[in-house]
């Protein structure tokens, strides 16, 4: 204690992380419900290669261990990337994006604090990418399919790829919400009809509306302990709601309701818990606004017209590589000095 | 109700207040001996007026002020002066400094005084240069030598602001005093208010303090003093530093490096405005302070304490506890270590804080940023620590400055939130005191350069009035051979030069005249190569700032290193 300040708040890097996984716990609980424990799989598996990838590149860059494994960052990014793939996904599929995760797009940037891109959103770009089939096949949620799997056919697939009986992949799984909703209109399907259709509940898919319903109640626990400022959650998900309305009240037919798009993938896990990355995203509270502003413009964009099923990992990492420009366009005026440019 | 202005951020750390508040304010025993530092204030260190052996009355003039800013001081008591040494000081820097040692003889006999009933009768400037001579300087911490403030800047000023805040945690000596002292408070707030000009007058009390916002209430009230309010300001640090209590009493936001003044605004501390009512009323000069002293102790309170007292001898009638690992001067959030518990009470010395283990347990590792802005969402100078902290540890010295590093206060509030438990005033101390380095640096420089241009342009005129008085010498010649007009001059001039040929018929005047013009254009031109000097005005106070700030500079610096070096990765 050779200099002040001799006191500190009791706060510290591990305790925010836990907080932010506190907060993932209702959403997991709906995914869970909907679609069998096949995710607490996932979010383990994809736990214990964090830490093992974490532990390995701590040692190869002589950095300390033990304080960096505390930090709970390796966590955050293992639980984000796990909910991020499909609940049903071989072994090596959580592996492999959670090593890239932490290994590449974490530790070879320099570590906690100093990765450009949100590592999680690197790990799921780099599985999509490379495994386009395992990423797109999602578990149909429990009551619509024909056959649904119990935990014990779950783990089998997970780790050994068998389904029981002649069961194909196909049976047990179907594309997302939101794909079925692109590929439908791909083939001059109209909104109506395609929502009509037994995978989608009250406002978007079945399942999906309520795990993303659990990411909105949890966002709002982070934003009611200050762990994060409302500007990234609001004007992301106003720019998605005011982008597809735009869109919606011109041709409702081919566009559909902006509700469908907040409730709708990871429109809610990114408002709240992949954005508002401290590491990753703007420190202004302009510079927050423009930034989500981008990326829910861009979420929209690569929905619509794009290619991949969804568009918050690109966003997400487009904007991302924004943020030292937008950070140094926004320095706010300091004290005594806001009359001046 | 008056309308307050919030400022940006701060924090609520525990106040830790009620141990010492509650008792009134006790004397200090007579200590075995005062040390007493000849620079206390900002400015100019005082000139020592005694000689060892001699033996001095309480009050007399022991250090005389030198130069512009400068400040007086005096024996806290009667007794003999037994050395006139360097010896550790409580100041921020550590270093040691010229300091007078008494001896007291216990008779505690006072000097001639001369009190006076009606200082409204005195000249202004006679009443500044008694506060000079009464060593009145700002008891708030910052010391800066109280008549220096106290210039009506063409009529200006509107607010007189009074500091009770005392936002720090643990400090109470400012709280204990308003509560004791009220009316000598104000009277003194009076005699500044006119030495001001200024119209109104604030006091702004944090309202954690509620006996002492009644006890200055009712003195105001009692006392009659018109234009003049006790405010209760909310509770946060740091309300009670003076641009934010100025920014929350009236609205105004003083910008790094600009003088309040000029915004219609001076600030003191309550205690500043104690002393100058007792050095113009009663004569007495300032040797003595109201100071906290708590922490690991068994009766933390207040006590009134000659300037000099060593604090040692201060923490023992405290009841000093084991476990006391060393003492803080001022609060934990911007106090200092001290390097001594034989270092003297100083002018300063608002608080001495007996440190603990249990009090302050020792910092916890450092993680990396990770940007969350916590730092940004509490500083009161609306800063982003998080950038600052990055160009510091890079040493991009030029980018710190443009992120504004100078109108950093150093209250310490991002290193108190940050999760990653980064000293990040640290930082900016380093920063802060490599640009005054490198300034430092260039302006060694610039005299070198102005030295050498000096001597140039010396050379330069030598060689004309040499070429002056050459050509005098040839006028004289050609004028003896007037009757010969057409012969060729010799080129009078050195090559390159040459102006002769065209002299056919040469008028010898004209001559002449193009030498020294010759001469002259190239002094011009040496001139006229000399770059502009650096001519940055620089008032009193800021050549105070910076001199005050090199001095702390050679310590901050390598124990800045030191801290930034182990906290690297």
């Amino acid at each position: 204690m050779a200099f002040s300040p001799f006191i500190t708040k009791p706060a510290s890097v591990s305790q925010i992380m836990l907080h932010v996984l506190l907060a993932l716990i209702p959403g997991i609980v709906f995914y869970v419900w909907f679609y069998g424990p096949a995710i607490l799989v996932s979010i383990t598996l994809a736990s214990i290669t964090a830490l093992a990838t974490e532990a390995l590149m701590l040692k190869l860059r002589n950095r300390p261990i033990a304080p960096f494994l505390k930090d709970n960052s390796a966590l955050l990014t293992a639980w984000l990337l796990a909910l991020s793939i499909p609940p049903l996904a071989p072994w090596w599929l959580v592996v492999v994006g959670t090593m890239f995760a932490i290994g590449i797009a974490k530790h070879l940037y320099g570590g906690l604090g100093s990765n450009p891109f949100n590592p999680a959103m690197v790990g799921y770009a780099v599985l999509i990418i490379s495994f386009p089939a395992h990423m797109t096949h999602w578990l149909t949620p429990g009551g619509l399919g024909d056959i649904s799997l119990n935990f014990s056919d779950q783990l089998n697939y997970i780790f050994q790829g068998i389904l029981p009986g002649e069961l194909k992949l196909d049976a047990v799984t179907m594309a997302t919400p939101l794909d079925t909703l692109k590929t439908q209109l791909h083939m001059n399907g109209q909104i109506n009809t395609i929502l009509g259709m037994p995978i989608y509940g009250y406002l978007a898919g079945v399942g999906s509306e309520w795990v993303s319903a659990g990411f909105l109640l949890g966002g709002l626990y982070l934003f009611a302990q200050r762990i994060i400022s409302w500007h990234i959650p609001a004007v992301f998900l106003a720019t998605l709601l005011f982008a597809a309305g735009i869109f919606h009240l011109v041709d409702p037919a081919h566009y559909v309701a902006p509700l469908f798009h907040l409730f709708s993938g990871a429109a809610m896990l990114g408002a709240f818990f992949i954005l508002t990355d401290p590491v990753t995203s703007p420190t202004t509270p302009r510079g927050r606004m423009i930034f989500a502003f981008g990326a829910g413009l861009l979420t929209y964009l690569i929905r619509v017209y794009g290619g991949f099923p969804d568009g918050v990992a690109f966003a997400t990492l487009l904007m991302n590589i924004s943020v030292p420009l937008i950070d140094a366009w926004t320095q706010p005026a300091v004290f005594g000095r806001k009359d001046k440019p | 109700m008056r309308q307050l202005h919030q400022f940006h951020g701060g924090v609520h750390p525990d106040t830790n207040k009620t141990q010492s508040n509650s008792k009134p304010i006790a004397t200090a025993a007579l200590p075995s001996k005062l040390v007493i530092p000849l620079h206390q204030h900002v400015g100019h260190s005082a000139r020592a007026v005694v000689e060892i052996g001699e033996r001095v009355k309480k009050g007399q003039l022991i250090g005389m002020p030198e130069g512009h800013v400068s400040s007086a001081v005096h024996a806290s008591t009667s007794g003999t002066i037994t050395a006139i040494d360097m010896q550790p000081v409580a100041h921020p820097s550590g270093l040691p400094e010229l300091c007078i040692t008494l001896i007291p003889d216990g008779q505690d006999e006072w000097t001639a005084l001369e009190p006076c009933d009606s200082w409204q009768s005195i000249p202004h400037t006679d009443l500044r240069h008694r506060l000079r001579n009464a060593g009145v300087a700002g008891l708030g911490g910052a010391v800066f030598p109280s008549d220096m403030k106290l210039y009506a800047h063409q009529h200006k000023i509107k607010t007189l602001v009074l500091n009770g805040a005392e936002c720090e945690p643990y400090i109470t000596c400012d709280d204990v005093l308003m509560r004791e002292r009220a009316s000598e408070i104000l009277q003194g707030a009076e005699i500044m208010r006119a030495l001001l000009y200024a119209d109104e007058v604030l006091i702004g009390i944090e309202d954690n303090k509620p006996e002492a916002i009644a006890a200055m209430r009712a003195a105001v009230t009692a006392g009659q003093h018109a234009r003049m309010e006790v405010v209760a300001v909310p509770t946060i640090y740091p309300g009670g530093g003076a641009k934010q209590l100025i920014r929350v009493l009236t609205g105004i936001e003083v910008a790094a490096g600009v003088r309040s003044t000029d915004l219609g605004v001076q600030c003191f501390n309550v205690g500043t405005a104690y002393s100058t009512w007792r050095a113009i009323r009663h004569s007495e000069p300032l040797i003595s302070r109201i100071l906290t002293v708590t922490g690991n102790v068994g009766l933390p309170q207040n006590f009134e304490a000659l300037i000099g007292t060593p604090i040692t001898e201060l923490v023992a009638q405290a009841k000093l506890l084991p476990g006391t690992t060393g003492y803080i001067m001022g609060g934990p959030m911007m106090g200092v270590l001290l390097p001594s518990d034989q270092a003297g009470v100083v002018k300063a010395t608002n608080c001495i804080i007996a440190a603990s283990d249990k009090l302050f347990p020792p910092p916890k590792p450092v993680l990396p940023c990770i940007r969350c802005t916590r730092c940004a969402d509490v500083c009161p100078a609306e800063l982003q620590p998080q950038d600052l902290y990055w160009y510091a540890r890079a040493k991009n010295l030029t980018k710190a400055e443009d992120y504004h590093l100078f109108d950093c206060i150093e209250c310490g509030a991002c290193s108190y939130v940050c999760p990653s438990n980064i000293p990040l005033v640290q930082y900016y101390r380093f920063a802060k005191s490599e640009i005054w380095a490198q300034e430092a640096g260039k302006k060694a420089a610039d005299a070198a350069r102005e030295r050498h241009e000096f001597r140039e342009s010396r050379i330069e005129r030598e060689k004309r009035e040499k070429a002056e008085k050459l050509a005098a010498k040839e006028k004289a010649a050609l004028a003896a051979k007037t009757e010969k007009p057409v012969v060729p001059l010799p080129n009078p001039l050195p090559e390159g030069e040459g102006t002769a040929e065209s002299l056919r018929e040469p008028d010898v005047d004209d001559i002449i005249q193009l030498k020294i013009q010759a001469a002259i254009d190239h002094a011009k031109q040496q001139a006229a190569a000399v770059k502009p000097k650096n001519t940055e005005q620089l008032t009193p106070q800021q050549i105070a700032e910076i001199n005050d700030i090199e001095s702390r500079r050679a310590r901050i610096r390598g124990v800045a290193q030191a801290s930034v070096d182990e906290h690297k990765e």
